[in-house]
């Protein structure tokens, strides 16, 4: 078996290609919800965040985790609720055709 | 928490993440694709939580209602023009807290040789974590109006961002040789300072672009801090991030008939490139998908 940093490796490039092809063909208008979607997704910091309040007898540390958590927890709950606040704008209207 | 069954669960919160991102890039399926995107996140904090050898459960409750409360009622609160701004200001929390999980973990193993490729990753999280703390703050800032939209250029200033650079490359040397705290602090503060000074120069207009940029960056801190705590979920969903906004940012330069290297360095005016039709109307430009999604949404049309 390869050492971890090498499976590290291969996981993090494998998943750059996806990430590069999800996004290949996206109309301009959906740009700005896309953007604030994967910024969402970013907010996975808090996985790191959680297991940094984990460390002992360190009470800088202590506080490095708890800004760590509150500030990953804007990015996830703030990130989330403004993209679909974003999508709701693209339900379609009940509108009486004129043509 | 056996690991096997947390690295399969990790998997299929990745898995939620590229579904969800996928949805996104199509009007009709997009909402569902950010819940889905959301139901991912909230597995990988379940498994977290579950797996996690030691948690104070003190510090991450008073953490996380705070944190939740203020991203919530930010998220609710803002004006729908005001959201790239918010966006902004959300990626740059995500910086801070992947350079902070580092910085924490710095001061658990201080003393203790760490391995050269652990430090230069903490170093390089800290470095792209502060950078985009501070240049997302400044995006969000002159969206907002709080700074100028026009860009804020002085002479030498390409010089003089190159010099910090060159002196976080320093201290980045020091710390790794050394390995002590005070080395590593100052890569963190130059870099905070460094996530200023690069976004500042860049007109209003072009901050969607930067906005889309510095996510990625947000996207590849968290991935370096994935490396250095060995968590496989970060490492995936930092690298999804930290490519699509790549590809997303070039897309936004592409829609504006603009390079990256223009948008960046270029202290271009905010109208600058803008078409102007003759009498002195605006000219807006469109794509066919553009069109036909507008035409679907719009309330109503006039023929």
């Amino acid at each position: 078996m390869p050492a971890p940093v090498i499976i590290g490796i291969v996981v993090f490039v494998l998943a750059s290609f996806v990430g590069f092809e999800l996004i290949a063909k996206v109309p301009p208008t959906l740009h700005t919800p896309l953007m604030s979607g994967s910024n969402a997704v970013s907010g996975i910091t808090i996985v790191g965040a959680i297991v940094a309040t984990g460390i002992e007898n360190d009470t800088l540390a202590a506080v490095f985790a708890f800004v760590a958590v509150a500030a990953a927890m804007i990015n996830v709950v703030g990130g989330y609720l403004v993209t679909d606040r974003m999508l709701g704008m693209f339900r379609r209207p009940k509108r009486e055709e004129s043509e | 928490m056996n690991a096997n069954v947390e690295a399969i669960l990790y998997l299929i919160a990745a898995i939620a993440f590229i579904i969800g991102l996928k949805r996104l890039g199509s009007p009709r399926t997009a909402r569902r694709g950010n819940m889905i995107s959301g139901a991912g996140m909230a597995l990988a904090v379940v498994v977290t939580l579950v797996a996690a050898d030691r948690v104070s459960w003190a510090v991450l409750a008073a953490g996380a209602i705070i944190g939740s409360l203020i991203g919530a009622v930010l998220a609710l609160r803002v004006k729908m023009t005001a959201m790239p701004q918010m966006v902004a200001a959300f990626n740059g929390f995500g910086g801070l807290a992947s350079a902070l999980v580092v910085g924490a973990e710095f001061l658990k193993t201080e003393g203790r040789l760490v391995p050269v490729e652990v430090i230069l990753t903490m170093i390089l999280s800290v470095f792209i974590g502060a950078v985009t703390f501070t240049g997302s703050m400044v995006a969000y800032a002159k969206l907002q109006g709080l700074l100028s939209g026009s860009p804020i250029t002085y002479a030498g200033q390409k010089i003089a961002n190159a010099l910090l650079f060159a002196g976080i490359l320093g201290f980045a040397v020091w710390a790794q040789a050394t390995q002590q705290s005070l080395p590593f602090l100052v890569v963190g503060l130059i870099s905070l300072g460094l996530g200023v000074l690069v976004v500042i120069p860049i007109g209003g207009a072009d901050m969607p672009v930067v906005i889309a940029l510095l996510n990625s960056l947000s996207g590849m801190a968290a991935a370096a801090t994935g490396f250095v705590i060995d968590n496989s979920a970060l490492v995936i969903a930092g690298a999804l991030v930290g490519a699509s906004g790549i590809i997303l940012s070039l897309l936004m330069c592409e829609a504006m008939n603009r390079s990256i290297a223009n948008v960046l360095f270029g202290a271009f005016g905010a109208t600058a490139g803008q078409p102007s039709a003759p009498g002195g109307g605006d000219v807006h430009t469109t794509t066919p998908d553009d069109l036909a999604i507008a035409l679907t949404y719009a309330a109503r049309r006039v023929p």
